[in-house]
C-alpha cells in the first residue's frame, strides 16, 4: 500500500514508516509564535519549567495582529515577548515585516517535507510550499518551545482534485470557498486536504496560499499541495535546499477524493456567519456594503493587489464604501508600490495601510458597527468577527471586492 | 506532580475515573466559533479570570454574569471551530466552567481544552440536551444523565488521557527533562 504525501513527510522525519492514525511525538522543524498567542506560549513554557528554547533558529516570531501597538495591553505584550527574544536568541521580526504566515513563507522558514507548528490556526498556509504545517494553542506551544517536538496523530487525507480553467475574474479564492461550502465548517476536521490536479499543478504560489489558508475553515489539520516546479522555484534564494520528490503515491489510502472542475465556476462570496456559506455572487449581487477590507494573510499579496487593481483600471471607488488596503507584507508592499498600484488604489479612494492583520480578527482598527456590511479578502465571517456581533462579513476574492467597492454594492467582477 | 503513565487501564474514561461531575447546562447550537467565546478585542488579556468577564459577550451577554462555578456548556456540532486561540478554553476556566459537551468538536479547542484544564466530552445526544437542565457525567461507566435520561459519551484518546490525569499539558510536562521523540503512542 502506497502512503500520502502527509505519511511520507512523518515518515521521512522519524526514519520509519508511519502511517494515518497512528499518534507520534514528532520533531518539530519550525515554530511560529505572534503577539496575541505569543505571552501565552511563552508563560506556558515557564510553567513547564522551560529555561531554553529547544532551537532559537527553529522558533520564528514577529508582531502582527495589534500593531504598532494599539492599547497599552499590547505594547505591554510587544514588550514581554521581545524580551524573551532577546534573552533566548530568538529573532525577532517584530512590528516590520508583515503577517505572521505570509513572512514565514517569504522568509524560507518553511520548506517542502517539513513539520511547522504555529500558534495560530491559518498555519496550515504552508503546505503552499508541501510542509506539514498545523496551528496549534498556546500551551501545546510552551511544549513545543521546551521540548522541539508534539504530539501528532497523523491524519488522513481528503484529496481535491482540481481541473478546468478558470473564467476571467475568477481564481484560487472562489475555488476554495467553493471547495468550503461542498466539505462543509466540519467536514475535514482531523483530516489533511490535498489540493491536485491539472489546475492545482498551474496554480501559482499566491493561489496555493490562498487554498491552504482556508483548509482550516473546514477543520482540516493541515492544508498541502505537493511540491513541484512552481514550488522549487520559490523556494530558489529562500532556503538551500536540494529539490526532491515528494508527492501521494497512486495507491495511498485516501479517506476520499473530491473532484472540482472550475471552468464553469462563478465568483463565490460566503454569506454570514459561516464560512461554509459560500454562493455564487450573483445570488448576492446587490447586497449594500459599508466597508471593504482587501488583505490578510489570505488575499493580501502583490497578486491579489494587482487583481483588484486591474479590475479598478482608472476609475474610483465609491465614496460611500470604506475601502482599506493592506499589503500582507513588507515585501509585497514594496511590490505593490513600485508597480504603482498604491497610487492607484490611494487615486480611488483607499485607505493603505502598513502591513499587519487589519480588521480580519477584529481585535485592532477597521471594525464596524451594529448593523454594517464588510466584504472582506480573509478567511473568517463569523459573528461578530469584524467588530459587532450585529454586524455582517461577507467573504470574497480580490476581484469581487474591487468591483464591489466600486459600485457599493457586492457585484460580480465580470461585469465592470 | 509525577507524570502519569499515557495510557490507562482498558477502560477509558473522558475524565479521572474517580469522578463523577454535576452541573447546570448553559445550552449553546452549532459551530460555537472561538470568536464567538471570547472576541478577538480581548486576546490582548492573558488571564483566565480577566478573559471570563468578557466570555461569550456579544453572543451571549447574560453568560459571563449568571455563570456558577461547575455549570457546564453544552453545544452542538463542530464546537470551538476557528481561531487557535487558548483565550477560549482559557476563558471558561475563568469562569469555572470546567466541562464542554458537544456532538463534535474543532480539533484545536478540543486539544488546547484538555491542555488547560477544560475536559471535553462527545456526546452524540448533546443536541438533545435543554439550557438549564442539570447534567450529571458519569465517568467511569461513560454516560451522562439528563432529566432521568442516559445518553452515551465517547471515551477521550487514550494518548490524551494522561493530560487530563495530569491536570493538563503543563502538570503533565513541568517535570519532564525531555521526551522521546518518533516513538508511537497507543491510537
Amino acid at each position: 500500500m502506497g502512503a500520502t504525501i502527509v505519511e511520507k513527510i512523518f515518515s521521512r522525519k522519524c526514519g520509519s514508516d508511519i502511517r494515518a492514525g497512528e499518534v507520534v511525538m514528532t520533531p518539530i522543524d519550525g515554530a511560529m509564535i505572534h503577539d496575541i498567542t505569543g505571552p501565552l506560549a511563552i508563560q506556558k513554557f515557564y510553567e513547564m519549567g522551560g529555561e531554553h528554547v529547544f532551537d532559537p533558529k527553529r522558533v520564528i516570531m514577529l508582531f502582527d495582529h495589534q500593531i504598532p501597538a494599539d492599547s497599552l495591553e499590547a505594547a505591554k505584550n510587544h514588550v514581554y515577548m521581545r524580551k524573551f527574544a532577546a534573552e533566548q536568541g530568538i529573532h525577532n521580526y517584530d512590528i516590520n515585516e508583515g503577517v505572521c504566515h505570509q513572512v514565514v513563507l517569504e522568509k524560507g522558514r518553511a520548506a517542502p517535507g517539513e513539520i511547522v507548528v504555529g500558534a495560530d490556526s491559518h498555519t496550515c498556509m504552508y503546505g503552499a510550499v508541501g510542509a506539514f504545517a498545523t496551528g496549534i494553542g498556546s500551551t501545546d506551544m510552551g511544549f513545543v518551545l521546551k521540548f522541539g517536538a508534539l504530539y501528532f496523530k497523523v491524519p488522513e487525507t481528503i484529496r481535491a482534485e482540481v481541473s478546468g480553467k478558470f473564467q476571467k475574474r475568477v481564481g484560487a479564492k472562489d475555488l476554495i470557498l467553493a471547495i468550503a461550502a461542498d466539505i462543509g465548517a466540519d467536514g475535514a476536521t482531523y483530516q489533511a486536504i490535498e489540493f491536485a490536479g491539472k489546475t492545482i499543478a498551474k496554480m501559482d504560489m499566491p493561489g496555493r496560499m490562498t487554498c491552504c489558508n482556508m483548509a482550516i475553515e473546514m477543520g482540516a489539520k493541515a492544508g498541502i499541495v505537493p511540491p513541484d516546479k512552481i514550488t522549487w522555484d520559490y523556494m530558489r534564494g529562500r532556503r538551500k535546499m536540494k529539490p526532491f520528490d515528494l508527492a501521494s503515491d497512486d495507491d495511498a489510502k485516501f479517506r476520499e477524493k473530491r473532484t472540482y472542475n472550475v471552468a464553469d465556476l462563478e465568483p463565490q462570496v460566503a454569506v454570514p456567519h459561516n464560512v461554509d456559506q459560500g454562493v455564487p455572487v450573483s445570488s448576492v449581487a446587490g447586497t449594500h456594503i459599508d466597508q471593504v477590507f482587501i488583505g490578510s494573510c489570505t488575499n493580501g499579496r502583490y497578486e491579489d493587489m494587482a487583481e483588484a487593481a486591474e479590475v479598478l483600471g482608472k476609475k474610483k471607488f465609491d465614496p460611500k464604501v470604506r475601502v482599506l488596503v493592506i499589503p500582507a507584507s513588507r515585501d509585497e508592499y514594496l511590490k505593490a508600490l513600485e508597480s504603482g498600484l498604491i497610487e492607484r488604489f490611494v487615486k480611488a479612494g483607499a485607505l493603505v495601510e502598513a502591513p499587519c492583520c487589519g480588521p480580519c480578527m477584529g481585535g485592532s482598527f477597521g471594525l464596524i458597527a451594529p448593523g454594517e456590511v464588510s466584504l472582506s479578502t480573509s478567511n473568517r465571517n463569523f459573528k461578530g468577527r469584524q467588530g459587532s456581533t450585529e454586524g455582517m462579513v461577507y467573504l470574497c476574492s480580490p476581484a469581487t471586492a474591487a468591483a464591489s467597492a466600486m459600485k457599493g454594492e457586492i457585484t460580480d467582477p465580470r461585469e465592470v | 506532580m509525577a507524570v502519569k503513565k499515557m495510557i490507562p487501564a482498558k477502560k477509558v474514561s473522558a475524565g479521572k475515573t474517580t469522578e463523577t461531575k454535576s452541573g447546570r447546562v448553559w445550552k449553546f447550537g452549532d459551530n460555537i466559533d472561538t470568536d464567538a467565546i471570547i472576541p478577538g478585542r480581548f486576546l490582548i488579556l492573558n488571564d483566565a479570570g480577566e478573559l471570563a468577564k468578557h466570555a461569550f459577550e456579544g453572543t451571549r451577554d447574560e453568560f459571563a454574569k449568571g455563570v456558577k462555578d461547575g455549570d457546564i456548556v453544552v453545544g452542538e456540532k463542530n464546537f470551538g471551530c476557528g481561531s487557535s486561540r487558548e483565550h477560549a478554553p482559557l476563558a471558561l476556566v475563568g469562569c469555572g466552567v470546567h466541562v464542554v459537551m458537544a456532538q463534535s468538536f474543532a480539533r484545536i479547542f478540543f486539544r488546547n481544552s484538555v491542555n488547560v484544564g477544560v475536559l471535553p466530552v462527545v456526546c452524540k445526544d448533546a443536541d438533545k440536551i435543554q439550557d438549564e437542565a442539570t447534567v450529571t457525567l458519569d465517568l467511569i461507566n461513560g454516560y451522562a444523565e439528563v432529566d432521568g435520561k442516559k445518553l452515551a459519551i465517547e471515551p477521550v484518546p487514550p494518548f490524551m488521557q494522561g493530560i487530563i490525569d495530569a491536570g493538563g499539558l503543563v502538570n503533565y510536562a513541568k517535570n519532564l527533562k525531555e521526551v522521546p521523540v518518533c516513538t508511537k503512542s497507543r491510537q
